[in-house]
């Protein structure tokens, strides 16, 4: 038993770190809201240099071969910095969906979205709406127990803009055929419960990144504004308020970490770990952007000041991929079941 | 990461497991914090010395197996998956244990630690002061030097002491420079309660049991071996191992995932006799969830301190979590057990009273979260 990081793994997160900080300050990610896609020009294929989108792509499919746990730890990045690219979708998802499937979309897809010449977008379940269908190259869809592929030009896309300006919801008419089918029947029931796992966890872990951050931007700011004569941050009542949200997210993440090493190891509780990531996450990402406003008082209102991109990107994705009542009732089924006893 | 155990490991869970099935008392004991209970688990501490589960992780010469910090995690969670009896010992062997090891000279160590691992002497705190609380370098007990005895005359009260109308000792914080700056002028003593000039009175708690007491002290005199460390150091002595008790040893996640998985049982059971309030569902499984954060949370701190890594102002993060998430798993009960819940008998109300102190022993919470903001996140003082 360890439950540590390998010098390598945070080697490779902290070369995103770094990529990000360079490339996607606050200002760039606001430029992004008001650009066609919403998209930082040029992030894709440098986050593809670093390999992050095909991390859990087989190295003979252009990939890197890695495990969720490396994914997890890129994601929490992405979400610092409120990178606004498909991490989750592409490269949580779309790949190990198509890597452990064998329909036509795999041979069409995998090496593509591998390398970062395309992107995906999924949307599952009862999702409605499929985030960024319209840069995407490939969209992944459900109907019942088929998993399907559907290349952009084949869809008809209705915009529904978000309060984050750089997700870019649709509403999305497809058509399935032999040729977009990923997986179905049983292989299909498995594959989902895959992709929705992997979709709590990557996000859940941008949820925690996007926690710090809000954290981290909130206690600069209360050491830095002064009121009655000394920093607001030497107040017991702000200081509670922070703590608050540092100690959820404490506790959060160990949860996120657990999820990724169950997914890569195919644990049979696999489910249930990543269900109570994506709980625990969603709660510790909205407490802090709660507090992280009250504790900026006005300044944190003003559309101006960058802490709104953080907290809508985060109440977007505390809602994403199953909320946390969601994943607690997932939970509660397995759990409180008296069926079986 | 691996998130699987080593076969020594497993090992070492079947043998506290084996042991433990077969050992543990199947009808509840009477609460330790009453004197008819209290003698009762003295022989229940004393059964687990001497088949060496007192005190694992310790050095073999004291009682202990030299377990590994993760071997000692491993037996909390069988300890209480098996509904293993309070631990009245958990003072002495988790508190003052530690500093004792730190800094205890060996003559100390060789006279105290096998008595206390095998409950020959049952020990208790004496931080707090009527007038000491949160704040607790405002302590106003004396101790004057008696030079010609070799030793400590004390004088002064403590309060709130854990057991200590039936505990054979205590150890504390007394003040040896009256004009030393406040954090300064303290010396840590270890104090037989038998000894003249000592006066205790028991203070019942809120669920009625005696398990508080008073102790108060007039011209008793301490001799110089039972000084712990350095004279008037006493601050530093026993903050010094202070964090990693709070954030690890007092309540390691085992507690609470037994405790968790029993509410997951009372739902289990109160929700096929009636119905139960729907909202119900979703409060358990926030519980059971917040304990397997916690569990989590310490085995990534047991890896940072296997890999070299110390538990300093960390341990605040971790009492306030265990703590909120110990009201809110035997608030949830209540509400499962609704008219029942007032009922004497019911073991969750009991847990649930207990539970309550959390937020406020060992620190209060409002205090762990100014050392949280001040000292993790580097807010101004």
């Amino acid at each position: 038993m360890r439950f540590a990081f390998t010098q390598e793994q945070l080697s490779i997160r902290d070369s995103v770190r770094a990529l990000l900080k360079r490339e996607c300050p606050p200002a760039r990610v606001r430029e992004a809201w008001a650009t066609a896609d919403g998209r930082v020009p040029g992030l894709w294929s440098q986050l593809a240099e670093l390999g992050v989108p095909g991390l859990l792509a087989p190295e003979d499919e252009g990939g890197l071969g890695m495990t969720e746990l490396e994914l997890v730890l890129v994601a929490e990045e992405g979400g610092r910095f409120a990178a606004p690219e498909p991490i989750g979708d592409t490269a949580a998802v779309a790949v190990p969906l198509l890597r452990d499937t064998s329909g036509p979309p795999r041979a069409r897809w995998l090496r593509a979205l591998a390398t970062g010449e395309a992107t995906a977008t999924v949307a599952l379940d009862d999702a409605p709406y499929v985030m960024g269908a319209d840069t995407a190259d490939v969209l992944i869809l459900q109907r019942g127990d088929e998993l399907h592929a559907v290349e952009r030009a084949n869809a008809s896309l209705e915009a529904h803009p978000s309060i984050d300006g750089s997700r870019r919801p649709f509403r999305v008419g497809w058509t399935a055929s032999a040729a977009t089918l990923i997986a179905h029947g049983p292989e299909g029931r498995r594959a989902l419960t895959d992709a929705q796992d992997r979709g709590a966890v990557v996000t859940a872990a941008e949820l925690v990144g996007l926690a710090r951050q809000m954290i981290d931007v909130t206690v600069a700011y209360v050491k830095a504004r002064h009121q009655f004569g000394k920093p607001v941050g030497s107040f017991q009542a702000v200081k509670h308020h922070l703590a608050d949200a540092h100690i959820a997210v404490e506790m959060s993440a160990p949860a996120v970490y657990r999820a990724a090493w169950s997914l890569a190891h195919r644990a049979p509780d696999a489910s249930v770990h990543a269900s109570t990531a994506k709980a625990l996450a969603s709660d510790a990402a909205t407490l802090a952007a709660r507090k992280a406003l009250q504790c900026h008082g006005a300044i944190g209102y003003a559309f101006e000041n960058d802490l709104h991109m953080w907290m809508k990107r985060a109440w977007a994705l505390a809602a994403a991929w199953g909320d946390a009542a969601w994943h607690r009732e997932r939970v509660a089924k397995v759990l409180l079941s008296t069926g079986g006893n | 990461m691996d998130l699987t155990y080593s076969a020594a490991e497993q090992a070492f869970r079947q043998e506290a497991r084996a042991w433990l099935e077969a050992n543990v008392p199947r009808e509840a004991m009477p609460s330790g914090d009453t004197a008819e209970g209290f003698a009762l688990h003295r022989h229940w501490e004393r059964k687990l010395f001497e088949a060496r589960w007192a005190v694992v992780s310790w050095p073999k010469e004291y009682g202990g197996r030299e377990a590994t910090l993760m071997e000692w995690l491993i037996f909390e969670e069988e300890y209480y998956r098996a509904g293993g009896p309070q631990r009245i010992a958990q003072n002495g062997i988790f508190l003052l244990a530690p500093t004792l090891f730190h800094f205890g000279t060996d003559e100390q160590k060789a006279r105290i630690l096998p008595r206390m691992a095998g409950a020959e002497d049952l020990w208790a705190q004496g931080w707090s002061e009527p007038n000491a609380g949160s704040d607790l370098a405002g302590i106003q007990s004396r101790a004057v030097r008696d030079e010609a005895r070799g030793g400590w005359r004390l004088s002064g009260q403590k309060a709130w002491c854990t057991r200590g109308a039936f505990c054979d000792w205590l150890f504390g914080l007394f003040r040896s420079d009256p004009v030393a700056e406040r954090h300064r002028g303290l010396t840590y003593f270890l104090v037989p309660l038998r000894a003249k000039g000592v006066t205790v009175r028991p203070v019942g708690r809120l669920d009625g049991d005696a398990g508080f007491a008073d102790v108060f002290l007039d011209d008793v005199f301490v001799p110089d071996r039972d000084v712990l460390g350095k004279v008037h150091d006493g601050w530093n002595v026993a903050m010094a191992t202070a964090s990693s008790e709070r954030g690890l040893t007092l309540r390691s996640p085992g507690r609470f995932v037994a405790t968790a998985s029993r509410l997951v049982e009372l739902y289990r059971r109160e929700s096929a006799r009636r119905e139960v309030d729907p909202t119900l569902r979703d409060a358990v499984v926030r519980a059971w969830m917040e304990a397997e954060a916690y569990s989590l949370y310490t085995l990534q701190t047991i890896a940072k301190l296997d890999g070299g890594g110390a538990i300093g102002p960390e341990a605040s993060v971790n009492k306030v979590f265990w703590s909120e998430m110990d009201v809110r798993l035997h608030d949830t009960a209540m509400r499962l057990l609704g008219p029942h819940a007032e009922l004497a008998d019911e073991a969750w109300t009991k847990g649930f009273q207990f539970a309550l102190a959390g937020p406020i022993y060992a620190g209060t919470n409002e205090i762990q979260r100014n050392v949280v903001a001040e000292r993790l996140l580097g807010l101004p003082r």
